[in-house]
């Protein structure tokens, strides 16, 4: 337990490590003076305000850079844009919540919806039921999301007029941002009408969430699926039918648990393609989220925010997907066991 | 059923025919089998085949309809763009180039996985490992990102999407590689060429390689399909091909400002994405349960 605990927080600290280098070295790669790419800042500016601490660390060596630059990330000293001379630190903060929201909602309801139809279809498996679900996700897998969100848009917010076209809530109301996340943050607020903010951000997400959650949507079903229909086909499965239990007794005392354990590393596997895909629906509904703002910021060739944004998406992706790998690890003994055995 | 039997020979196929029959038994798979094959047809010969210049404007002919449509024409079967561009050979050349251009990123990010993942696969310890946690991270971090880091230093364009794209493509031609190469190490054959004193090299390109054939065309068929969704991404967010490309993606795009007036030009490049994806997968699906109905006999 212990071991893996370590093991793992070694493997983090390692990535980290790995990606603020990246970062770093990305500065020296894009065009321009790499002074201007770590803080934002021209060099006229630069050359005005010369007792800062890192326009001195810039003519010595490349490993003292470097330990400055660390240390300045610590201190939430990430630069400033180039397009808006807003502090980076601030602006990912501000963005990133608004993300990672769209995308949560977006998985919760592929979650919702492929999982119970994932066992539907591998319950049936080779009947109608199961061919009909395939076809289906096939249809929904293959449909390139950024056609799909311009349908939408096309059928719901223009020709039908239900939804509306873009952002994240009705221009009239002043939601005042404490942790970004707009939902929690009408919640806290007290000053506005609450339901009617909720509707309209409510109304707003829909299309963005439903754009994003088909394509995962079909994911899951397809992996729900298939692995439903493997571990009912292993032997464990059919000692529990020669023990008399009747098939809604070892679909729930077996099947289902052992079913859910393979689902989750696969699932993480994709992970960045839901992130690519919430990128690409963001910047089509100017939704104010991370992806829309680094896909602008390579239109304006913004590099200090393209640097902060590419590390603070890549550090979080790193997290997540380290953090379900070690619960698996944690929570399934089969996984222990095949350690044990190659160690 | 084929010709009677008149003599007791037995007659059995070979892995390749077995995989054929099992794939034939699959009747949607082989519409999308013969679909892909359409895109090939057009991918090769799309000179031949467009009516037009894909890039000639008739000032004349602006937004004209598809021919489906009441007031369309017979001379623009899907009808014409903001610029009069006739948009059926503007597809057949985007097929050109999202098709073609993905076949051949799918090729070379190939070849570079099977490689490095033979490398990985056949050393042990300190290096393996340094490949395998490399390219664990670069498979973390989306595609998207990757190529938005690639186009900022090198410029927006479809060589330096391109790029991003075959970067993104090669962990998991290695990830499969490397897991095949340890299943197969363990076998008695293998087992039985080192008894005959077979060196590495030897045992990889005599004995696991011609094994690898069929696991690598599956999995290029899904690289195929990852690969086309992310050049026309590219494309449409304009980080790929630029705009007087006649790339799927970036025609998606300039579809959009006239898309209210003029929807085809936005529903017919993107259905040819689709159906271009649906055919891919369903030969990838249709494959792989061929395969794994083959091992099952």
């Amino acid at each position: 337990m212990t071991n893996v605990l370590l093991r793992y927080t070694n493997l983090v600290l390692v990535t980290l490590f790995i990606l603020s280098l990246l970062s770093f070295i990305l500065a020296y790669l894009f065009p321009g003076e790499a002074v201007e790419n770590l803080t934002g800042l021209r060099l006229n500016e630069l050359t005005a305000m010369q007792n800062s601490a890192l326009t001195y660390a810039a003519d010595d060596n490349i490993f003292v850079q470097y330990w400055h630059y660390i240390g300045e990330l610590f201190a939430g000293n990430w630069g400033v844009s180039f397009s808006s001379g807003l502090p980076l630190y601030e602006d990912v903060g501000h963005y990133l919540p608004a993300s990672i929201e769209l995308s949560a909602y977006a998985l919760f309801l592929s979650f919702f919806i492929g999982l119970p139809l994932g066992f539907i279809a591998a319950l049936r498996h080779h009947k109608l039921t199961d061919y009909s679900l395939l076809s289906v996700s096939l249809l929904g897998y293959s449909i390139p999301v950024f056609w799909l969100a311009l349908l939408l848009i096309l059928v719901f917010s223009l020709q039908l007029g239900w939804f509306p076209l873009s952002g994240r809530i009705s221009l009239l109301f002043e939601i005042p941002s404490i942790t970004d996340f707009i939902i929690i943050d009408i919640l806290l607020s007290d000053s506005i009408d609450k339901q009617a903010a909720l509707i309209s951000a409510l109304r707003h997400l829909i299309l963005p969430t439903l754009s994003i959650a088909v394509v995962t949507t079909t994911l899951i079903l397809r992996i729900t699926r298939r692995s439903v229909i493997e571990t009912l086909n292993s032997e464990f499965i059919l000692a529990a039918y020669a023990r008399g239990l009747t098939p809604r007794q070892v679909l729930m005392r077996h099947g289902i648990r052992n079913a859910l354990i393979p689902i989750l590393p696969l699932l993480a596997m994709q992970f960045p393609t839901l992130l690519t895909n919430a990128m690409i629906v963001e910047s089509i509904f100017s939704w104010p989220g991370i992806g829309n703002w680094l896909i602008q910021a390579i239109y304006q060739q913004d590099y200090p925010a393209i640097r902060a944004g590419m590390l603070a998406v890549s550090v979080l992706v790193v997290i997540f997907t380290m953090s379900i790998d070690l619960t698996i690890r944690l929570t399934d003994p089969r996984r222990r066991r095949a350690e044990r055995a190659t160690t | 059923m084929p010709q009677p039997s008149l003599y007791q020979e037995e007659h059995h196929p070979s892995p390749l025919q077995y995989t054929w029959m099992e794939f034939k038994k699959n009747h949607i798979a082989v519409a999308g089998f013969f679909c892909f094959t359409f895109f090939l047809i057009i991918t090769i010969f799309c000179p031949l085949l467009a009516p037009f210049d894909p890039n000639m404007q008739q000032i004349g002919d602006l937004l004209i309809p598809p021919s489906w449509y009441p007031n369309g024409g017979i001379s623009h079967l899907f009808g014409t763009d903001a610029l009069g561009r006739d948009l059926l050979s503007r597809i057949i050349y985007g097929c050109r180039m999202t098709f073609g251009i993905s076949i051949l990123l799918v090729i070379v990010a190939m070849l570079l996985g099977v490689g490095l993942g033979a490398l990985a696969g056949m050393s042990k310890g300190f290096r393996s490992s340094f490949i395998n946690h490399t390219l664990d991270s670069i498979q973390a971090i989306p595609t998207l990102l990757i190529a938005i880091i690639i186009i900022a230093i090198l410029g927006p364009g479809l060589v330096n999407s391109m790029w991003a794209i075959a970067l993104s493509l090669i962990p998991q031609f290695v990830h499969q590689t490397r897991d095949f190469i340890r299943r197969e190490l363990s076998k008695e054959y293998i087992m039985a060429a080192k008894l005959d004193g077979a060196s590495k090299r030897h045992i990889f390109i005599h004995s696991i390689l011609p094994n690898m054939g069929e696991m690598l065309v599956v999995q290029a068929t899904l690289a195929l399909s990852v690969s086309i969704l992310d050049i026309s991404a590219l494309g449409f967010l304009k980080l790929g091909a630029q705009a007087p490309s006649s790339e799927l993606g970036a025609m998606l795009l300039e579809g959009i400002e006239v898309a209210y007036i003029a929807p085809w030009t936005i529903a017919v490049p993107g259905g040819t994405l689709f159906v271009m994806i649906i055919s891919i997968n369903l030969v990838g699906d249709g494959l792989r349960s061929a395969l794994r109905n083959r091992l099952l006999h």
